[in-house]
C-alpha cells in the first residue's frame, strides 16, 4: 500500500495563500467552541425554564412543556438545522426573513446553528431538569408549602438549590453531545472543525493526516470537558447523597 | 409571507417511500450488527483477561468521543479508497451503503455496549455463582442464565436506542445516500419547494418516533407490572 505520509502539509500555505492549513483547522475549532458554548448557555437557560414547567401542578404549563419536549426530541438534529436555516426564513414576516438573508452568510448560518444547537439540547437538559426535581422527597415540597412559602419560593428555596446539585453528572454527558452534535452544522456550510476537516481533504488530498487532526481535535475536547466537568461535580456533590446519582 | 405549495409531494411519493426504505434498511442492520458486537464489547469489558477489556475500553471510548458526523464522513471518503486498495476493486465502486452500514454498526455498538454492560451488571451475582454451582462452565452461564435476563431488562433501552438511531440515519447526508431525508430535500430542491418537502419530512420523522417511543414506553410499563 503505497501511501505519501505527509504531516508537513499542516504547515505549508493554503491554496489561497492567505494562512496555512493549520490556520484553517484552527478556526474551525474556535467556531467549534464557539458555537457550542454559546449554544450550551441558552439551552441550559430554556431547558431550565421547561423543565420547571414540567413539574409544576398546572395541567396548561406541564402540557406545553411537555408538548415542547416531544417534538425537539422525535425529529433529528439535521432536520431541525435545515428547518432553521431553509425554512424559518421563509415563514418570519417578510422584512424580518429579508433582513435575515441580507446579512453576513456567515453570521446566517451561525446563528441558525446556535439556536438549533440550543433548542435540540434545551429539550434533553428539560428532561434531567425535570428527573433532577422529582427526585427530591415529596415532603421537601410540601414541607415548603406548609412553612407558608408560595409554590414560586418552594422552588427557588427549596427544590431548585437541591435538583441543580443533583443534576450535574448528568449535564455533563448533555455538555459533551453538544460539541459532537455541532459538527451536524458542517452540512449547511458553517466552517467549523469538521467541515474544515473535508476541505483540507479536498484541498491537499492528504485525507489521512487531516481526518486524524480533526479526530484528534475532537478526543481533545472531549478530554478537557470531561475533565473540567469532573472537577465541578467533586465541588458540587451533597454530601450523604450515595454519589449523588 | 411565504405560499405553500403542497402539489410536489403526492407525486414524489414513491420516491420518497424508497428513500424511507434505505433508512429503515440502515438502521435496521446498525440495530443487528450493533447488538451483536455491542455484546461482544460488553463481554470483553467484563471479562478478566486485561487486554480484552483495556481494548473494549478504549473502543467504546474512542467511538464515544467522536461525533458521529465524523465517523460517517471516515467511512465515506477514507475507508472506500481503502477497501479498493486492500481488495483490489474497480475505483469507484458504489459501497455507499455498506460503507454506511458498516460506520453505524462500528458507532452504535459502542453505545449498545455500555447499555448491555449496564444490563449484565444488574443481574443479581448469585445468578452466576448458582450457575457455577450446578456445574456450568462460564460460556454456559452467560449464556443460558446471564444474558437471557440482562437482554429482558434492557429491551426498552435497546429500543430507545433504536429510534435515536432511525433519527440519526439522517445524517446519511453527508454522502449524498438519497435516504428519506436526502430524498426529500432532493425532491424539493427540484421543484423549489424546499420549505414544504422539508416540513413534511419533519412531520413523518416527528410522528414515527413519536409513536415509536410511546410504545416503548407502553411495552415498559407492562413489563413493570408483569
Amino acid at each position: 500500500m503505497a501511501y505519501n505520509w505527509n504531516w508537513g502539509v499542516f504547515l505549508q500555505p493554503t491554496a489561497t495563500g492567505d494562512d496555512t492549513y493549520l490556520g484553517w483547522m484552527f478556526y474551525g475549532f474556535k467556531m467549534t467552541i464557539a458555537l457550542s458554548l454559546s449554544a450550551w448557555l441558552i439551552a441550559l437557560a430554556v431547558g431550565a425554564v421547561v423543565g420547571i414547567l414540567r413539574t409544576v401542578p398546572n395541567k396548561l404549563l406541564a402540557g406545553i412543556a411537555t408538548a415542547y419536549v416531544e417534538v425537539f426530541r422525535n425529529i433529528p438534529l439535521l432536520v431541525q438545522l435545515f428547518l432553521w436555516y431553509f425554512v424559518m426564513p421563509e415563514l418570519l414576516p417578510e422584512q424580518l426573513g429579508n433582513a435575515f438573508k441580507q446579512t453576513n452568510p456567515i453570521l446566517q448560518q451561525f446563528l441558525a446553528s446556535m439556536v438549533c444547537l440550543a433548542l435540540f439540547t434545551s429539550a434533553r437538559v428539560a428532561e434531567q431538569v425535570r428527573s433532577g426535581i422529582n427526585s427530591l422527597p415529596p415532603g421537601q415540597k410540601n414541607a415548603g408549602l406548609a412553612m407558608g412559602f408560595t409554590l414560586a419560593q418552594t422552588y427557588r428555596h427549596v427544590l431548585l438549590p437541591m435538583a441543580v446539585r443533583l443534576i450535574v453528572p448528568p449535564l455533563t454527558s448533555e455538555f459533551l453531545n453538544i460539541f459532537k452534535n455541532s459538527a451536524v452544522c458542517s452540512t449547511i456550510g458553517l466552517l467549523e472543525l469538521a467541515a474544515q476537516g473535508r476541505q483540507l481533504v479536498d484541498y491537499t488530498a492528504q485525507p489521512y493526516e487531516s481526518f486524524i487532526a480533526v479526530t484528534l481535535a475532537y478526543l481533545t475536547i472531549n478530554v478537557v470537558v470531561m475533565f473540567g466537568m469532573r472537577w465541578v461535580e467533586a465541588h458540587v456533590r451533597v454530601p450523604g447523597y450515595i454519589g449523588a446519582k | 409571507m411565504h405560499e405553500f405549495d403542497w402539489s410536489s409531494i403526492p407525486n414524489a411519493l414513491p420516491f420518497l417511500w424508497d428513500g424511507m426504505k434505505i433508512s429503515l434498511e440502515i438502521t435496521l442492520s446498525a440495530v443487528v450488527f450493533g447488538i451483536v458486537w455491542g455484546t461482544v464489547l460488553a463481554l470483553m469489558r467484563l471479562s478478566s483477561v486485561a487486554v480484552l477489556s483495556w481494548f473494549a475500553a478504549a473502543y467504546v471510548n474512542l467511538f464515544r468521543a467522536v461525533p458521529l458526523v465524523m465517523v460517517l464522513l471516515w467511512f465515506f471518503l477514507i475507508v472506500p479508497h481503502l477497501l479498493e486498495r486492500l481488495f483490489g476493486l474497480p475505483p469507484g465502486s458504489d459501497v455507499r451503503l455498506a460503507s454506511a452500514i458498516a460506520g453505524f454498526a462500528l458507532f452504535e455498538a459502542a453505545y449498545y455496549s455500555e447499555i448491555i454492560r449496564a444490563g449484565i451488571q444488574s443481574v443479581p451475582k448469585g445468578q452466576m455463582a448458582a450457575a457455577s454451582a450446578l456445574g456450568m462452565t462460564y460460556g454456559q452461564s452467560m449464556r443460558l442464565v446471564v444474558l437471557p435476563q440482562a437482554f429482558r431488562n434492557m429491551v426498552p433501552l435497546l429500543l430507545t436506542q433504536g429510534i435515536i438511531l432511525f433519527q440519526d440515519t439522517s445524517l446519511v447526508y453527508v454522502s449524498a445516500l438519497a435516504d428519506f431525508f436526502g430524498a426529500a430535500y432532493k425532491v424539493g430542491d427540484r421543484d423549489g419547494r424546499l420549505v414544504e418537502l422539508l416540513l413534511f419530512a419533519g412531520a413523518v420523522y416527528f410522528i414515527i418516533c413519536f409513536a415509536a417511543s410511546r410504545l416503548v414506553r407502553h411495552f415498559q410499563n407492562r413489563m413493570k407490572t408483569a
